[in-house]
């Protein structure tokens, strides 16, 4: 959940003259420490759940068969599935409670924080960047002036709303299928199950080869970005990369709110530890997915 | 008959007399009534009075003649002076020492017959104890031997003959019989069991050995029962007799040569006939003179020597040695030179020696294979024990070890076979029978020759095989009866189901010799594949469904084929008893979801999308989520591949801008 809303500093972020900016080399701030902790949590809870549900969604692989052992055996895999399910809507749960106090504390109403320019809702400008997007890449324009949030990031964010929307429910009733089936009938199991693993298999594809490009793979990023974790980039890179955003901070003056000092190396490293972890096992996903839907597919 | 014929004569003549007869009738009558007294009517006259008194040697004796009984008599045409023909022609009224009734006037074979036996012999003599022929057959009262209620009929013989010869009676007393008991011991013989308890008629009784009338001692040579006779008295009934004996004695020499070999009641002790009586171990301490010796050896050095302790421990040990090596020959200098060939034990053992015979083991044998294994392979020679003795390799629990001599991977019953069952013994160890058998000693438990006979071994391939197709389920049944009627109802069973195809029987999906429990996850797991041999298309739509893709990763805990369809008493689901019947359906989910609903077991256990007239909702469903996924990698995918090639350029780019950019801000 790339979201940032609120402009609020988190409390490292404290205000520092912009002369001190040149000795320790200020970054930007993009992201709050709590949305930083919930992408954490969300990249732990959606890898636990792509495992552990393949395991069932590809049984007919070897892959699924060691991976189900390594769980504990099916039960223990449905445990543990089950468990980082309740962890992603808790992550979910507490991203919306943190949009209402956002609201709150800002004294708008939820039309006005929803149509903010700042919101991840999709606008015009949107559209406009999608064209601008889609011509530069055929070298027919310039790099389109991103705003705080880029068209492809809203869609990630989007996919994610719906996804628990779709798979939470079609899980609660492959989890629960006597209750459900005293309001549904019996066959709902039957399209539950498709529901959910294809939905399940679109969201892993979609995040461990498309997300990972454009947030990781792409040239100009590979092999990784960081700033989910860190929360902060260079204010050169973030004034290259989000021109929008950047004159808008620049002119209304609230551009040193978002100075902050650099995290130390032994953090950078712990980051980029677990970043290569959370890469390798999408990847790995990947290939099992491709491995199991190409050449083992019966 | 000769008393018949003298009816007969008597009524000639008196048919051809008949009208002289008329005519002297009056003559005789109106004459004198001193005349010659011969009419029954002018005896009877007198003699139908019971207090008339007579006297004979001394004696004062009643000389009354019942009139009804004489008339009911075999006798009844006949005139008293035919039998009293001292009388005949005597006035009236007649002497008063008169001579016994005359038979041999008209039965004179029997009188013959009768003088020349003991009886007749010692009544000659003056023996009191001797009968006569009133003795036995009575006297005015004698009836046809056919009649029932006649003293000679032949259920009454042996009360007849025991009045004298019964224990303790005077004869059997006073006199030189042979035989003790004769009475008690004929009643429960085979012969006396016929007559008196089944009441068969022609059962042997006394005087059919013995003779009616011409009764002598075995020491005559004339009697019916001396040595030489019995042979001949015997088969007078069985008749081919020798046939029958020929595996224990032989025919031929038994009529030849009655000194030497015996007789019937060597074996068959008189009055005490059993079915078999033998006197054993006659000869044994013969043969033990050389055999005993323990360094007996055979002309090719075998060793010839039998263990007589181990003879002697075995169920052999009334058995004696003659009776297995039976071609021994006493006539010969040394009997034992007779023996050339092996011993063959189906001259006792008959039906399992056929049944060898008809076995592979046995059909090897017949082509002498050097493997093929005989009965001493099995059971030993002269230490065969009973297969109840937990010691005798036949026991239940020693039989895989014995029968693993053989079949066991490597020797020669394993090298030999082409078949696809290996190493039978080590699998049928580890198998719920092996276990049972060996770990729990369970004595019930199915051992190798509870499926494939203990004789009657043959391959699977054979149609008579207990392991056969055909016969598996019976063979099964022996034990797992309730199970076999099940199989016999359900669809599996050839008799419901009418198909070319092949049905399953027990070993299809239970193996032959890796039996396991059906809760051991293994058969749990491998029973899916087994199902789906036929029901490929199910295993497959099964394997789509939650409880399939749990069993393919290899737990056992979900849902199994026969979980939802039961095992032996599969049933179609309209069939209201099946396990997936409407009735039943919401029961079976029950069975591990316990909140099952009917709505619940609405879920389709077998369903797939890949069937959009079965399943339409399934299939669109599917189709609609991979429309959902083809399209989102398609726009994403464009998107980003187009990004790609922009992205390399835009890098060297961007190193320029970023060091620019950082410059610009540090001013």
């Amino acid at each position: 959940m790339e979201e940032k809303e609120e402009k609020i500093l988190v409390e490292e972020a404290k205000p520092v003259e912009l002369h001190s900016i040149k000795k320790e080399k200020l970054q930007f701030q993009r992201f709050t420490r709590l949305n930083r902790i919930l992408h954490i949590l969300m990249i732990v809870s959606f890898i636990s759940l792509a495992l552990t549900g393949m395991t069932l969604k590809f049984s007919y692989t070897g892959w699924a068969v060691f991976l189900s052992h390594l769980f504990g055996g099916f039960e223990s895999a449905g445990y543990i599935h089950r468990f980082f399910a309740f962890v992603m809507v808790c992550v979910f749960m507490t991203h919306l409670i943190d949009l209402i106090r956002l609201m709150r504390r800002e004294k708008k109403s939820l039309r006005e924080l929803i149509f903010s320019p700042d919101s991840l809702m999709f606008n015009r400008k949107d559209v406009k960047d999608l064209i601008g997007t889609l011509k530069w890449f055929i070298g027919m324009g310039e790099r389109p002036q991103y705003g705080r949030w880029t068209y492809w990031e809203k869609f990630d964010y989007f996919a994610v709303f719906w996804g628990i929307f779709v798979i939470g429910f079609t899980g609660l009733t492959l989890w629960f299928p006597e209750v459900l089936t005293s309001i549904l009938p019996g066959w709902f199991i039957n399209v539950a199950t498709i529901i959910h693993s294809d939905e399940a298999l679109l969201a892993t594809g979609f995040i461990f080869t498309v997300h990972f490009f454009n947030t990781h793979l792409r040239p100009e990023k590979f092999p990784m970005d960081i700033v989910i974790f860190s929360g902060r980039t260079s204010l050169a890179e973030y004034k290259i990369d989000r021109p929008a955003e950047y004159n808008e901070l620049l002119e209304s003056g609230n551009l040193e709110k978002f100075l902050v000092e650099p995290y130390p190396p032994i953090v950078i490293r712990a980051i980029k530890v677990f970043g290569w972890i959370a890469l390798s096992l999408g990847f790995s996903i990947i290939v099992w997915i491709i491995y199991a839907m190409v050449f083992a597919y019966r | 008959m000769n008393y018949r014929y003298c009816v007969h004569i008597n009524r000639e003549t008196i048919i051809s007399s008949f009208s002289n007869l008329l005519l002297f009738l009056y003559l005789v009558l109106s004459c004198s009534a001193f005349t010659l007294a011969q009419s029954n009517d002018d005896c009877l006259t007198c003699h139908d009075d019971n207090t008339l008194r007579g006297k004979r040697n001394g004696k004062t004796i009643s000389v009354y003649v019942n009139s009804k009984e004489l008339k009911g008599s075999v006798h009844n045409d006949v005139q008293c002076i035919d039998c009293h023909v001292d009388l005949a022609k005597s006035n009236f009224p007649h002497k008063t020492n008169v001579q016994p009734a005359q038979c041999s006037s008209c039965h004179d074979d029997e009188q013959t017959q009768y003088i020349a036996g003991i009886h007749g012999k010692k009544y000659s003599k003056g023996d009191p104890l001797a009968p006569n022929c009133q003795t036995c057959h009575g006297s005015h009262d004698i009836t046809n031997v056919k009649n029932p209620s006649s003293a000679v009929a032949p259920i009454k013989v042996p009360f007849l003959c025991g009045s004298c010869h019964r224990e303790g009676a005077p004869v059997q007393v006073q006199r030189k019989i042979p035989e003790n008991h004769i009475l008690e011991n004929y009643s429960e013989s085979l012969h006396g069991v016929a007559l008196l308890q089944k009441g068969l008629s022609v059962a042997p009784n006394c005087a059919s050995c013995h003779s009616p009338h011409k009764i002598l001692p075995p020491s005559d040579p004339q009697s019916t029962i001396a040595r030489q006779n019995i042979a001949a008295t015997c088969t007078k009934c069985h008749a081919e007799i020798e046939v029958v004996h020929r595996k224990i004695i032989k025919g031929k020499l038994w009529e030849k040569t009655p000194h030497v070999l015996p007789v019937c009641i060597d074996c068959h002790p008189p009055h005490k006939i059993q079915q078999v009586l033998y006197e054993q171990s006659v000869a044994n301490q013969d043969c033990l003179n050389c055999h005993g010796r323990t360094n007996l050896k055979s002309g090719d050095g075998r060793s010839m020597f039998v263990d007589v302790v181990q003879l002697q421990n075995s169920i052999h040990s009334q058995v004696s040695c003659s009776q297995c090596h039976n071609t021994v020959n006493p006539s010969l200098l040394r009997p034992c030179t007779g023996i050339t060939s092996k011993v063959d034990c189906s001259i006792c053992h008959a039906q399992e020696g056929d049944q060898f015979s008809e076995s592979i083991h046995g059909q090897l044998l017949a082509k002498n294979d050097p493997n093929a294994p005989t009965c001493v392979e099995c059971h030993g020679s002269h230490n065969v024990l009973s297969n109840t003795n937990p010691i005798s390799p036949t026991f239940h629990t020693n039989i895989p070890n014995l029968c693993a001599r053989c079949h066991r991977e490597g020797e020669p019953a394993a090298v030999r076979y082409v078949g696809k069952e290996h190493d039978i013994i080590n699998n049928y160890v580890e198998s719920i029978h092996g276990k049972g058998l060996l770990k729990s000693g369970l004595t019930v438990t199915a051992t190798c020759t509870d499926c494939h006979t203990a004789h009657h071994e043959l391959p699977h391939s054979d149609p008579t095989s207990s392991v056969n197709r055909k016969n598996i389920a019976s063979t099964c049944g022996r034990c797992h009866y309730g199970i076999e009627k099940q199989l016999e109802n359900s669809v599996h069973s050839p008799s419901v189901t009418k198909t070319d195809k092949r049905l399953p029987v027990c070993n299809d999906c239970h193996s032959a010799h890796q039996i396991s429990r059906t809760d051991a996850a293994g058969f749990r797991l491998s029973i899916m594949n087994i199902c789906g041999n036929c029901h490929e298309k199910y295993a497959n739509s099964y394997f789509d469904t939650y409880h399939g893709q749990v069993s393919r990763l290899g737990y056992a805990k979900t849902a199994k084929c026969w979980d939802c369809h039961g095992s032996h008493d599969i049933l179609p689901v309209e069939n209201p008893a099946s396990h997936l019947s409407f009735q039943n359906k919401v029961q079976t989910c029950k069975k591990c979801h316990e909140g099952a609903t009917r709505q619940f077991a609405g879920y389709f256990t077998h369903a797939t999308h890949h069937e959009p007239v079965k399943y339409p909702i399934m299939f669109w469903t599917f189709w609609g989520m991979t429309g959902l996924l083809v399209g989102t990698f398609f726009v994403a995918g464009v998107h980003t591949l187009l990004w790609l090639p922009r992205s390399i350029k835009y890098r060297k780019e961007l190193k320029k801008r970023l060091s620019r950019e950082d410059e610009d801000l540090e001013s």
